[in-house]
């Protein structure tokens, strides 16, 4: 008892009245017990199908294909041109390029499959794509009765809007976002630019005594 | 409990006092209706009688088994079942249909006639010790004079199934349980017949409808009259209490099962109903070894209250019961598992001494007059011994702090 101040002995060697400690624990669970009617803080408890735990702007699973506007399938950003397909490394992604009569590439996909029981959400279909056309999911209710044809996903099921992509993941698709219209811009000034160009050619050419130019006309840039 | 049906008018029947033997009364009123013959008449009322019991015991089983998992998850921050029916009340009969509608599974190696009795005979004696205890001023069911007696024989019967359902099983972890519940159950029925032991000579009774009525009245006018305020009695209650969880093969003492070490203990090898005959015989006998720590230390059907006579006593009883195991509850949801070593030591070098004390204890307090003197006298004959006990337990006996030879250095 003199020395509890100079040099504080194990709990084991301390005279102590026997069952106190007994009386504390219960005390620890007794306060929970009572305290998790009255405080909401202490429950952790989320009840799964009617509320949601919010997943993190990292969670990841299967990908999905990224379309602008409303269509589905015309607003596809994907033009089939099967790099994921390519570097998946389960290979569960399955790709056709969709043709004209003629068989000239519509640079659309018309079957783009994704066999969800192969994938295994590595991510790189989405880190290789130069078209910012595919991207991982954050769906985790995916259960289904029939394994096979439930757990292949087609084109239709695969393609979400824009929209979702910037509700999913704020900050990756406003990135996205703003390079893709700095791109549409500057592909536009390009544009805008060349018609310029041109329109100075035809000018030059319906008025040669203007100024002489020397390029010929209809050069490719 | 002799008094013909005659006797009793209907008015009384309907009582509220009177009303747990209604059923019996109404079986024998109207069997001697027909013109049966005495013998039929009787046996009809006792098994009307046994079957209240039952009635109320299963159900209340049934509501324990959903009360306990709710106690559990609050005392984690947990909200428990909710999701069959109004907070979860369905639970209990979605899981007994889980229970009956599961494959029965017996295993090749297994003696099939013990495997099968096993699961019974753990039922049948709760059920035995039930029938013993007085719950209220007027009804118990099996009045016996040496009711206390009986409970006990009838409780060391447990241990046996308990071994039965290991042995019969061919299977290696349902034998590990089965030995740790034999070692166990028989350490931790020494002291708890020892602790009841003291209210025995003080009564000097065995039969447990006189000890509940010998408690009666009240202290200074508010202190109750129960064995459990008496020096010897708060020891003794204690001691039965800690020893109840152990024989019930509760947490912390419920190594047979343990099942993050052996499974299942003794019921690894069941399933289906059986599985759930096991919990059952569990549940009724932990609710008659707290009916019987009750009648012995907490004044059994007693009020707690002055001025509350007029509360029919067998409620009194039931809330009782109620306090009681909701403490079981709250200390399984406190304390970790003993191991086995801690276990035996502590049934041995602590809890035994300290009954065998409580003897002595409640001699001298009987014949020193049950007073101020008494309690003077029998205080620190109990409470110097426990807290030297306790505390060379704690030094000597419990491991110290365990050293790790490459990392303590």
């Amino acid at each position: 008892m003199n020395d509890a101040t100079s040099s504080p002995k194990p709990p084991g060697k301390r005279w102590s009245l026997p069952g106190a400690g007994l009386l504390k624990g219960m005390a620890v669970t007794g306060r929970n017990l009572v305290g998790s009617f009255f405080t909401k803080e202490r429950m952790t408890t989320v009840q799964y199908p009617e509320q949601r735990a919010p997943i993190s702007p990292n969670f990841r699973n299967f990908p999905f294909l990224v379309h602008d506007g409303d269509d589905p399938d015309a607003g596809l950003r994907c033009v089939a041109c099967s790099i994921c397909e390519k570097e998946c490394p389960p290979q569960c992604i399955y790709i056709v390029l969709e043709r004209d009569a003629e068989g000239k590439s519509l640079k659309r996909p018309k079957i783009f499959d994704i066999d969800v029981s192969v994938c295994m959400n590595c991510g790189i279909c989405a880190e290789v794509c130069p078209f910012d056309a595919i991207y991982m999911d954050g769906e985790y209710e995916l259960s289904t009765g029939d394994r096979f044809e439930g757990l292949l996903f087609h084109k239709e099921r695969l393609a979400k809007s824009a929209d979702y992509h910037m509700r999913l993941r704020p900050k990756e698709a406003t990135q996205v976002m703003e390079r893709r219209k700095a791109e549409e811009e500057k592909k536009a000034a390009a544009a805008a630019a060349k018609a310029a160009k041109a329109k100075a050619v035809k000018d030059a050419d319906a008025n040669p005594t203007a100024s002489a130019n020397p390029k010929p006309e209809g050069g490719e840039a | 409990m002799t008094a013909s049906p005659a006797a009793v008018d209907a008015a009384g029947w309907f009582a509220p006092e009177q009303l747990p033997m209604l059923p019996q009364r109404l079986v024998e009123h109207l069997l001697s209706l027909t013109g049966a013959p005495e013998v039929l008449i009787s046996i009809a009322g006792i098994a009307a009688s046994a079957g209240t019991v039952l009635l109320v015991f299963s159900s209340a089983f049934a509501l324990l088994s959903l009360i306990e998992r709710k106690v559990l998850a609050r005392a984690q921050n947990r909200i428990g079942p909710n999701r069959a029916g109004w907070f979860g009340l369905l639970q209990p009969l979605a899981d007994g249909i889980k229970m009956l509608t599961k494959e029965d599974v017996v295993p090749d190696k297994a003696e099939k006639f013990l495997h099968f009795l096993a699961p019974v005979l753990i039922v049948l004696p709760a059920i035995l010790a039930l029938g013993v205890l007085p719950y209220g001023r007027d009804w118990t069911p099996l009045p016996l004079e040496a009711g206390l007696l009986f409970f006990f024989a009838i409780g060391a019967l447990t241990e046996l199934s308990v071994f039965i359902a290991g042995w019969a099983s061919g299977s290696k972890f349902p034998m590990l349980g089965a030995m740790r519940a034999i070692s166990q159950m028989v350490s931790y029925e020494l002291p708890l017949i020892l602790s009841a032991l003291g209210v025995v000579m003080v009564s000097g009774t065995l039969s447990l409808q006189e000890i509940a009525a010998q408690q009666s009245g009240f202290h200074f006018g508010f202190i109750p009259a129960w064995n459990l305020f008496t020096p010897w009695g708060l020891v003794a209650g204690l001691l039965f209490f800690i020893c109840s969880i152990a024989e019930a093969n509760r947490s912390p003492f419920d190594l047979p099962e343990g099942e993050s070490e052996i499974v299942a203990g003794h019921m690894t090898e069941y399933s289906g109903f059986k599985y759930a005959l096991f919990f059952m015989g569990e549940y009724l006998g932990l609710f008659a070894i707290a009916g019987l720590g009750i009648t012995l230390f907490l004044g059994g059907w007693q009020p707690p209250v002055p001025g509350l006579a007029y509360v029919p006593s067998w409620v009194w009883f039931a809330a009782k019961i109620s306090v009681v195991i909701f403490l079981y509850l709250w200390i399984r949801a406190s304390f970790p598992r003993l191991r086995i070593d801690q276990l035996m030591r502590f049934a041995w070098l602590c809890m035994i001494p300290m009954a065998l004390l409580t003897l002595p204890a409640a001699a001298i307090w009987h014949f020193t007059g049950r007073g101020a003197f008494s309690w003077l006298v029998t205080l620190p004959l109990l409470l110097v011994p426990w807290i030297i006990l306790g505390n060379v337990f704690n030094r000597r006996l419990a491991p110290g702090r365990r050293r790790y030879r490459f990392a303590d250095g």
